[in-house]
């Protein structure tokens, strides 16, 4: 079995009277993947936010690689190696789809107090970013505008510019929402090709997806972790179908 | 490559910028000389939104110090160091706090002019001695002092473009774009903006060295806060966020003033009136035309 990568502990979460993480205990090991699930208003979005850095939980401890980054800032926790999607699709709409990337790549390359090489023209930024463009399979939409992308599309680019960070951990906040089937099917495809390769948590509505692409699943009901295990560990546990897949099954 | 509309705009602007002195020579009206050359050094400062060094080169003249080179390279230094002062506290704040907090700042530096009576305070003072340069730069010479200007507008004008294309530039964009992007991908915007801030505070204080020099007159005017709105009037009606706005939006709003009070077809009332007409085309100007007037012309895909 493999190391830990990412460990969090009694991670506490309330917005006023509403307690959205209660105590989360939470073990992602290098190189799988590992899908949250659970019902609406179960936390989901919340735990991925204390992960990434954007919000501050109020007690518990995330450790990152053995190192203790509960402290420490979004953008630190980025260049240590995070990346993430959001829920509802965050890019840059007025850039093309190739700026984009490009912005990821240098954001990783770290190189930013430069005031006057005209960075459109540098190969070292531009080149990284065409070739994850292509790898996600937008390379003939490099030089179309981020907002006239289709749905779809801005999905790819927000993988894309997680992906050109060259990050130790992916953060996947329900890629594959709001995509129609064929869409969503080759997004899944394209999450496969990552499976092994990356470490990667992933929160996801779609059943289908988080069955074929997960190593391991972990429930997330009211704020806290029901169970976590392998994919038919967690079809078989009586007490998630009764929390959650039993409504699932039963539509 | 094919230029844009908006950069034809702005190339021509130059070119009439450049052809104003023989033209006012031929014509006999230095007055328009004036004009032009207060239009260009306003074009220069709202690019920011403040002027409070104008005041330092007339208080370094006053001391003597009229060295043309060390009085703007000390109003520039100056300028960015309040500039990051300011700066570091205001940027934690965004939108209407950040307006507030720096006009706070630039009416607490005013009133500290106001306060000195060394300066003549209120009243102000005739600077006596206009920055000496040397071999054959005279400031006192109209045309010299027009070129000059002139040809600084256009450096400015020239580093801006770079700087907005350079990676700081397209952090600074992306920030603005989106700013949770950016931060999830490792981008703190916050000293990005801090050192444009500190730019544009050195812009600016250039921009009060030139026009000390160009009223000869030191008041603490220069850092009120109707001054500031002015230059945001400059700036929203040349279109923000654009390399040509600030440029059209300084010599649109200068000239209508101009034309306002003086263009003897108008009639008298509405001469006499002048500030109410110009705010009347203030409000359309935001309500119809949100991009200012380099939005009217397609700027290149960069901006």
């Amino acid at each position: 079995m493999s190391e830990a990568l990412l460990q969090a502990r009694g991670l506490r979460k309330s917005f006023g009277a509403l307690a959205a993480l209660d105590g989360v205990d939470l073990e992602v090991r290098e190189g799988e993947t590992h899908a949250i699930i659970g019902p609406n208003g179960a936390g989901k979005t919340t735990l991925i936010n204390q992960l990434s850095g954007r919000q501050r939980p109020d007690a518990g401890r995330i450790l990152f690689a053995g190192e203790d980054i509960t402290r420490l800032a979004e953008p630190a926790r980025a260049k240590k190696g995070f990346a993430r999607s959001f829920q509802v699709t965050s890019i840059y709409r007025e850039f093309t789809a190739l700026d984009n990337v490009a912005l990821a790549v240098q954001a990783h390359a770290g190189h930013s107090f430069r005031f006057w090489r005209n960075a459109r023209a540098e190969p070292a930024l531009r080149e990284p970013a065409r070739e994850v463009l292509a790898e996600v399979g937008l390379a003939a939409r490099a030089d179309v505008l981020a907002a006239n992308l289709s749905h779809g599309e801005q999905r790819q680019l927000e993988i894309a510019m997680a992906l050109a960070t060259r990050p130790r951990l992916l953060l996947l906040d329900e890629p594959v929402a709001g995509m129609g089937i064929e869409e969503s099917q080759r997004m899944v495809a394209f999450l496969a090709t990552l499976k092994g390769r990356r470490t990667m948590i992933l929160v996801e509505h779609d059943m289908d997806a988080v069955f074929s692409l997960a190593d391991r699943i972990s429930v997330l009901v009211y704020g806290r972790i029901l169970a976590t295990g392998r994919p038919e560990e967690i079809r078989a546990n009586p007490e998630v179908r009764a929390a959650y897949l039993g409504e699932d099954e039963a539509c | 490559m094919k230029l844009a509309p908006r950069t034809l705009a702005l190339v021509a602007v130059l070119v009439l910028f450049a052809v104003v002195p023989p033209l006012v020579a031929a014509f006999g009206q230095p007055f328009y000389l004036d004009l032009f050359r207060r239009i260009m050094i306003f074009a220069i400062a709202a690019v920011s939104l403040n002027l409070i060094l104008a005041y330092a080169v007339g208080v370094l003249a006053h001391h003597g110090l009229t060295s043309g080179l060390v009085q703007w390279a000390l109003a520039i230094g100056a300028s960015a160091l309040v500039a990051a002062a300011i700066g570091a506290i205001s940027i934690r704040t965004s939108g209407i706090y950040f307006i507030m907090i720096t006009l706070a700042f630039s009416q607490m530096l005013y009133y500290l002019g106001v306060s000195i009576e060394e300066y003549g305070g209120d009243d102000g003072m005739r600077v006596k001695t206009l920055s000496q340069f040397p071999a054959g730069l005279d400031l006192a010479d109209p045309v010299t002092f027009y070129y000059l200007v002139f040809a600084l507008l256009v450096l400015v004008l020239w580093f801006t473009n770079r700087l907005v294309r350079s990676r700081f530039g397209m952090v600074i964009r992306a920030a603005k774009s989106n700013e949770a992007r950016s931060r999830a991908l490792g981008f703190s915007p916050y000293p990005y903006r801090l050192v444009a801030f500190t730019i544009a505070g050195a812009m600016c204080g250039l921009a009060g060295a030139l026009l000390v020099n160009h009223t000869a007159y030191l008041t603490p005017e220069f850092m009120n806060w109707t001054r500031s709105g002015e230059l945001l009037f400059m700036v929203i009606l040349g279109g923000a966020g654009t390399g040509a706005g600030p440029v059209f939006g300084a010599a649109g709003l200068l000239l209508l003033e101009d034309l306002l009070q003086g263009w003897s077809l108008l009639p008298q009332g509405m001469r006499a009136y002048w500030q109410f007409w110009l705010g009347l085309v203030l409000v359309l100007v935001v309500l119809f035309a949100r991009r200012g007037l380099a939005g009217l012309l397609r700027g290149s895909a960069d901006e």
